[in-house]
């Protein structure tokens, strides 16, 4: 199955910023369909960046959060070639993760 | 006497003259007119820039659209298009059979007039019409499949130039015509033409969306809408914008639309394929 | 007396279900009309192709009423979907020509 993470991480001289991109419905739960049912909840959770070894970042995510979501952050203490691993988690236990190297 | 008739011989003659003349060029003078009023109304806007619709109107949503390009949203849709385009029909056969250059860079080139169907052929309808011929089922005009398909074939133009002819026979121009027609007949029960909104709004906002001009307005097409949470065509922007003024939508590809296509993509010729394109 | 007035009873008893189900029919058969009438005026603007989003929902909601038994409140969506369509045909004539007054020169 194709990633469903696209990931552009690139270091500068003090910070590495980290621009990602997620394919999920994100469905708030709050939206009801054509027929007038409610759309069931289907939201990420929890998106985890780690590199070198530590979380350098943790997204909280809830119903607020849109369609394929786009997260931007920068981070200190991680240099060109390092691993960037990110894994997210939604409501329903389903799970994606990548890693990619720093540019 | 004589002076009137000689005068009236000569008018006559040059009448009949120019209106062939005119009837032959009126797609071009159309061109130079449609081209000539965005360039005068929006005189710090790049020729170019007009394929980008709101973010050529607006500095802000501007700023925002460029950092969302570094990772764009239809990214997705590109790579799912791109596999379906390469991927072989039950009969061996992809689309590739089905169009010129291997369909490759070529979306610039649509719509084109048909001669022998006397028909405008858009893209979309060449894409199901490609579908059917191999004995596999054609993709909804308005869903992700044709969206993806479309975006595929938008990417590999981009930079490309639309080059839209209008053969010099009475069918086309009349095709051509009734697309121009369309664009600036009032419909719907708000009683607005699609030149209500992007000939004398462009870069005005209605409701919260900021307005596109029509110099260049398919250019980007498909798009990732974010009101849409996702990928739209061609056939999904001008149902949906039927709906919008309350006019009860057509079937996607109707020779109405294909008409209107036609007439808007000629209007840009020149301007640069930008798509596939993420808007508001 | 009884018997008198046991005919009148009846007489007035069948006169009130009789009234009460042709004015019944005559609300079924006016909405029917007018019904039709509206139907046969979207039906034009579609081949005009100019049909309203709210003539449509009027002609459902005109069917809905009917169906519920409400003949007056069909009729009454009948007729505000007649007077849609013939709006759109209208429009559609009048945008024949009307719309070079919009054109780009």
């Amino acid at each position: 199955m194709p990633s469903t993470i696209r990931v552009r991480a690139i270091a500068g001289t003090e910070t590495t910023e980290v621009q990602v991109l997620i394919q999920h419905p994100m469905d708030s739960g709050f939206v009801k369909d054509a027929q007038g049912n409610l759309i069931p909840a289907h939201h990420i959770e929890t998106v985890q960046f780690e590199a070198g070894g530590k979380t350098v970042f943790t997204a909280l995510w809830g119903p607020a959060v849109s369609k394929d979501p786009f997260v931007k952050f920068s981070f200190k203490g991680a240099k060109k070639g390092d691993d960037l691993k990110i894994t997210w988690v939604d409501n329903m236990g389903a799970t994606d993760t990548t890693t990619a190297k720093i540019q | 006497m004589r002076k009137i008739i000689v005068f009236i011989t000569v008018m006559t003659i040059f009448g009949a003259q120019s209106c062939l003349a005119i009837e032959s060029l009126a797609p071009e003078k159309d061109f130079k007119a449609f081209r000539g009023f965005f360039i005068k109304r929006f005189p710090k806007v790049p020729l170019d820039d007009f394929v980008n619709g709101p973010y050529s109107m607006n500095q802000d949503m501007r700023k925002q659209w460029i950092e969302k390009e570094e990772l764009p949203p239809y990214d997705f849709s590109v790579d799912r298009g791109k596999e379906l385009f390469s991927a072989q029909f039950k009969n061996g056969k992809t689309f590739a059979d089905c169009f010129p250059n291997k369909g490759v860079g070529i979306r610039q080139n649509y719509p084109f007039f048909d001669e022998k169907k006397n028909e405008v052929v858009t893209l979309e309808l060449a894409i199901n019409r490609c579908l059917e011929a191999n004995g596999e089922k054609p993709y909804s005009y308005l869903n992700d499949d044709m969206a993806a398909v479309t975006a595929y074939m938008a990417f590999t133009s981009r930079g490309k130039p639309f080059d839209i002819k209008v053969p010099n026979n009475p069918r086309a121009l009349e095709a051509y015509e009734s697309g121009k027609q369309y664009f600036y007949q009032r419909r719907g029960q708000l009683n607005f033409s699609c030149a209500s909104c992007h000939v004398q709004n462009p870069g005005e906002r209605i409701r919260g969306e900021m307005l596109a001009p029509a110099l260049g307005i398919l250019n980007a097409m498909p798009i990732y809408r974010s009101e849409w949470g996702g990928m739209g065509t061609i056939s999904r922007r001008f149902t949906s914008c039927n709906s919008q003024v309350r006019a009860t939508p057509l079937e996607p590809q109707d020779s109405s639309y294909r008409n209107l296509e036609y007439y808007l993509s000629y209007m840009s010729n020149g301007l640069p394929i930008s798509g596939p394109g993420a808007r508001p | 007396m009884f018997r008198t007035a046991s005919i009148v009873a009846l007489v007035v008893f069948l006169l009130t279900i009789g009234a009460d189900s042709s004015i019944a029919q005559s609300g079924e058969s006016d909405y029917k009309a007018a019904y039709g009438s509206a139907l046969a005026a979207n039906t034009k603007a579609g081949e005009l192709k100019n049909q309203w989003t709210r003539t449509g929902s009027s002609l459902v909601a005109a069917h809905k009423a009917a169906a519920a038994g409400d003949y007056a409140q069909a009729v009454q969506f009948s007729r505000e979907a007649e007077a849609l369509a013939n709006a759109s045909i209208a429009q559609t004539e009048r945008e024949k020509t009307l719309w070079k007054e919009s054109e780009i020169h």
